[in-house]
């Protein structure tokens, strides 16, 4: 392996591996601590980039809210830089360390090249909604700039939203730029125990068309026994100063109250609960399962919920109002079809997230584009990278 | 004066042809070809620049959007799309050989769905137009360009607009789920849909802020919100550019994101105060406008830290407003504040670009002395929680000296905003206009990369071309001789 491992610990070096790679016509997988190996489709190639040894902060200025880091940066060692100043990463990334198995914490990179963002999405955006800029090397080993380091840029093309959730497929990412916020100084839920998954969307949906901003609603199937929640819980996330974050869960419960008497889980509990769901801990998946993710607007959730628990035995965890839903079952064509075939009736879509190799080499991981589509993205990809060396394969075969 | 590449004579010499074959596919009232019906499409709110099509043509539907694009690709036809045409960039600015695709007669709001909180409308609906559309049920469309009564959602999709409430609420880019999006070749694809986070290539993030470079945006899905409770605003003076800088840092820095973060300098009081009688302090050297949200009890809590913070630099007035009309009164000067600088000078050019926020005290003291140069006025509104300057320069048109003077200056300004580490434009785009700059922000062979993405989905450059990207380089685009038809 180590033969077959670059780690380069500057740029340049980054772009003299790429330009080495794309003139000898070989392959590069692109990675980062390679959490997320078990991501997507496997990468056919006899040499790996790891971008884990471009390492550190380059640039943080909490009052204007941006903060600049090198790709191979640990996430925790980015969040523990912003906890000092009391801010945090709006996205809420997923530390996925359970769920993969994986000892090494995922890089700024990799978050940012799986567009990877958890509960907070509902209210602030996904991760590639704070990406203000970034340093790539594209396919040919040129190093590229897209955006900046401030809030409001609409100089030119924006790479940073193509580069962000193209998994290593277009560029390797070497530094980011993002937006950061003031972290919250306190927080509550409220968690309603409701009769299905229709009932549990609406009262999700009565608490983010109210004027009390939650910045999470989720929805969990079989509840939370570590937290007394038994049975299909619906649980909505207040985040803001201490006395407008009680008055606000005050309101959120009068909102409620013909739905139910909803919980009130304090600030321990519901960040203890929402870590949870922020890292899909309570799929309970096993190494030998599939994991799926399905997008789908929330008020189709409880309907994709229905199909797969009627195809397999689906474990399921709804977020972002209903419309995430994570699935996790068996790592078989079955499942997968069924999965995709409930997105599709959603009108929505899906990933193959996490699934044994056998799987993700067999099925789409993810789902085709429509013809006119993929011939832009093909275009996309050669003007990206002109000889295909980055991670081929990584999103779909033969590309 | 910016170059515009010399017409395709082939096309112009098929004029006829090709305004006969557009009145077969958009029927009726809906192709304009008579040189004085022509005349509104020539400018857009960059109106130095002018220049006629050679048609004008008003589709009512995706399917004659598409049937326009395959006629016009078949024949080589340059493209020019155009919603409301408010681009302060010249993006919308026509060229001599170019048909003109205006969707303002795609008007229509097609659903509202407050279950999923999203509306879909029409590239042609106005911004104010959605929030209007479901403001009865208490939600609104976040961003909120100063043109919103007049700019179309589809102009917003394709410049990225930003509005006085971005801090909090983002730009176009982020309120965004999905769009109908027409390529160039006339195929039809939906991009996104009424989920979040499309599975693949963020194809939404790349098309949102192309300026028409990418394809024709005929329907936009858009996440609508429910209103806050209220809003107040206050106003806090202060004798010193820096002290203002100074203090919008001890506000964010307290961990409070307030809704809106305005900025004012010195000339931009005087000229505001002149035209709407807002009570703004003349002796102020800058002026911030700062505005929350909340319940009652969450606004004055707020308003309350802000006017503690603001308190510890010797500010020289501090107005927080108690009701809804007082805090209308304090945003009166600065809505209107374009308007004012119009009353004070025959022109003006306002310009766009973003700066660290921390920069400010030196841009703005640098903008001073450049202004001593040019001999030219200038007044600055200022975004201040995110960086977005617009510096207001007073000239007069019908000198041409001042006009010269007017852009170089211009240019001056966001040369610095580069050189300090920001941009050429925050939300104004860059259009015509700054295309010519863009070699300072970008390496040339940056510039070649972004040509070979809009090449990828315009392979022949038929859209939208001379803006954005600057006609010589790497990478330029095709020479039309080389592309007869
Ligand atoms: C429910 C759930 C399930 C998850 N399941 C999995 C899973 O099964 N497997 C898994 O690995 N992760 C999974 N994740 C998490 C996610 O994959 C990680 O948080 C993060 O992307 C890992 O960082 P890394 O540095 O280890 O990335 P890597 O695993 O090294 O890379 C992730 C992707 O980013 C690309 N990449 C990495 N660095 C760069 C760079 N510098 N430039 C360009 N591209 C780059 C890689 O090519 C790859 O496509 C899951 C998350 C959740 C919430
Ligand atoms: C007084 C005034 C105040 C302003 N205030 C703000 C502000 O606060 N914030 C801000 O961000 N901007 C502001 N602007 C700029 C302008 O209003 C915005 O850029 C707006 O989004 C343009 O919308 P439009 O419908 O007028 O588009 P147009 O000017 O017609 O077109 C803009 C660009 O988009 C392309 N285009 C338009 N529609 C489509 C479509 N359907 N498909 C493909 N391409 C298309 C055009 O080719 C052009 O390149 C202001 C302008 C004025 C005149």
């Amino acid at each position: 392996m180590s033969a077959a491992l670059l780690a380069p610990d500057s740029e340049e070096e980054v772009a003299r591996a790429v330009a080495a790679a794309a003139a000898a016509g070989e392959p590069l997988a692109i990675e980062g601590n390679g959490t997320k190996r078990a991501l997507l489709r496997p990468v056919q190639a006899a040499r790996t980039l790891s971008t884990r040894n471009l390492r550190g902060i380059t640039l943080y200025r909490p009052q204007e809210l941006v903060l600049s880091a090198r790709a191979g940066t640990p996430l925790p060692e980015i969040e523990a830089a912003l906890a000092e100043k009391g801010q945090h990463l709006i996205a809420e990334p997923p530390d996925t360390r359970a769920l993969f198995g994986a000892e090494l914490p995922a890089t700024l990179g990799g978050v940012v090249a799986a567009n990877l963002s958890g509960p907070r999405r509902i209210a602030w955006g996904a991760m590639r909604d704070h990406v203000l800029g970034v340093r790539f090397v594209n396919g040919a080993g040129e190093v590229i700039r897209s955006g900046g380091r401030v809030l409001k840029n609409v100089t030119g093309l924006d790479l940073c939203k193509l580069l962000t959730g193209s998994y290593g497929t277009l560029g390797v990412l070497t530094e980011i730029t993002l937006k950061v916020l003031p972290a919250p100084e306190s927080t509550g839920s409220l968690a309603l125990r409701v009769a299905d998954l229709a009932a549990g969307v609406r009262a999700l949906s009565a608490g983010l068309g109210s004027p009390f901003g939650p910045t999470g609603a989720a929805l969990l199937p079989q509840g939370a026994p570590a937290f007394g929640l038994e049975g299909p819980t619906a649980v909505l996330r207040i985040e803001d100063f201490a006395e407008p974050v009680a008055y606000r869960l005050g309101r959120l419960r009068d909102l409620l109250a013909p739905l139910g008497a909803p919980r009130l889980l304090d600030a321990e509990s519901s960040r203890a609960l929402w870590r949870m769901v922020r890292e899909a801990g309570l799929l309970g998946a096993t190494a030998a399962e599939a994991v799926w993710r399905v997008s789908v607007p929330p008020t189709a959730g409880p309907a994709v919920a229905d199909a797969l628990r009627a195809a397999f035995a689906a474990r399921l965890l709804l977020d972002w109002g209903g419309g995430l839903v994570w699935v996790a079952g068996p790592a078989t064509e079955a499942a997968h079809a069924a999965v995709m075939a409930a997105a599709r009736a959603g009108g929505g879509t899906w990933t193959l997230f996490r699934a044994p190799e056998p799987l993700r080499a067999a099925v789409e991981v993810l789902p085709p584009e429509p013809p006119p589509l993929a011939a832009i993205a093909a275009r996309v990809k050669a003007a990206l990278d002109p000889k295909g060396v980055l991670n081929p394969g990584r999103m779909r075969a033969g590309a | 004066m910016i170059a515009l590449p010399p017409p395709k004579p082939e096309v112009l010499a098929r004029r006829e042809a090709i305004v006969a074959a557009l009145r077969a596919i958009v029927p009726g009232e809906g192709v304009i070809s008579a040189p004085v019906e022509l005349k509104p499409y020539e400018t857009d709110g960059l109106t130095a620049y002018r220049q006629p099509p050679l048609a004008v043509v008003l589709p009512t539907s995706t399917g004659q959007v598409a049937a326009v694009m395959r006629y016009c690709h078949a024949n080589g036809i340059r493209v020019v799309p155009r919603g409301a045409g408010t681009s302060l960039s010249g993006g919308a600015l026509p060229l001599a050989d170019a048909v003109v695709i205006g969707l303002m007669r795609m008007n229509r709001i097609l659903e509202v769905d407050y279950d999923n909180r999203l509306a879909v409308v029409e590239a042609g609906v106005t911004n104010l137009g959605i929030t209007a559309a479901v403001a009865e049920r208490g939600f609104f469309y976040a961003p909120d360009p100063s043109s919103q009564l007049a700019c179309m959602i589809g102009g917003n999709v394709m410049m990225n607009s930003g509005g006085a409430h971005c801090l909090k609420y983002g730009v176009t880019a982020n309120n965004l789920l999905g769009v109908k999006f027409v390529t160039v070749e006339g195929e039809v694809v939906e991009i996104g849909g009424r989920h979040l986070d499309a599975a693949g290539y963020d194809w939404l993030g790349l098309i949102t802020g192309s300026e028409g470079q990418l394809g024709i945006v005929t329907e936009v899905t858009v996440r609508i919100l429910p209103s806050p409770e209220g809003a107040r605003a206050m106003l806090a003076a202060f004798r010193s550019i820096e002290v203002a800088g100074a203090a919008v840092a001890a506000i964010i820095g307290s961990g409070i994101i307030p809704v809106a973060l305005e900025f004012m300098d010195r000339p931009c009081i005087h000229a505001c105060e002149a035209f709407a009688h807002a009570g703004y302090p003349l002796d102020a050297e800058a002026m911030l406008i700062i505005e929350v949200e909340g319940s009652e009890a969450e606004q004055d809590m707020l308003l309350g830290r802000i006017r503690a913070i603001c308190g510890r630099f010797d500010p020289i007035s501090l107005r927080v407003a108690r009701t809804a009309e007082e805090s209308a009164a304090i945003w009166k000067g600065r809505k209107g504040a374009f308007g004012a600088v119009g009353r004070i000078s025959p022109d003006y050019l306002c310009m766009d670009g973003t700066i660290p926020t921390s920069e400010l005290p030196r841009v703005l003291g640098r903008i001073g002395e450049m202004s001593r140069a040019y001999g030219l006025q200038v007044a600055n509104v200022f975004h201040a929680g995110d960086g977005n300057l617009h510096p207001l320069i007073l000239f007069d048109a019908n000198d041409p000296e001042s006009t010269r003077k007017a852009e170089a200056f211009g240019a001056d300004i966001l040369r610095l905003c580069v050189e300090v580490g920001g941009c050429l434009t925050g939300e104004h785009g860059v259009g015509v206009e700054k295309r010519d700059l863009m070699g300072v922000q970008f390496l040339p062979h940056e510039l070649a990369q972004q040509r070979r993405i809009k090449g990828a989905f315009d392979p022949d450059w038929l859209l939208n071309p001379s803006k954005v990207f600057p006609l010589e380089g790497e990478g330029a685009a095709p020479a039309p001789a080389a592309r007869a038809a």
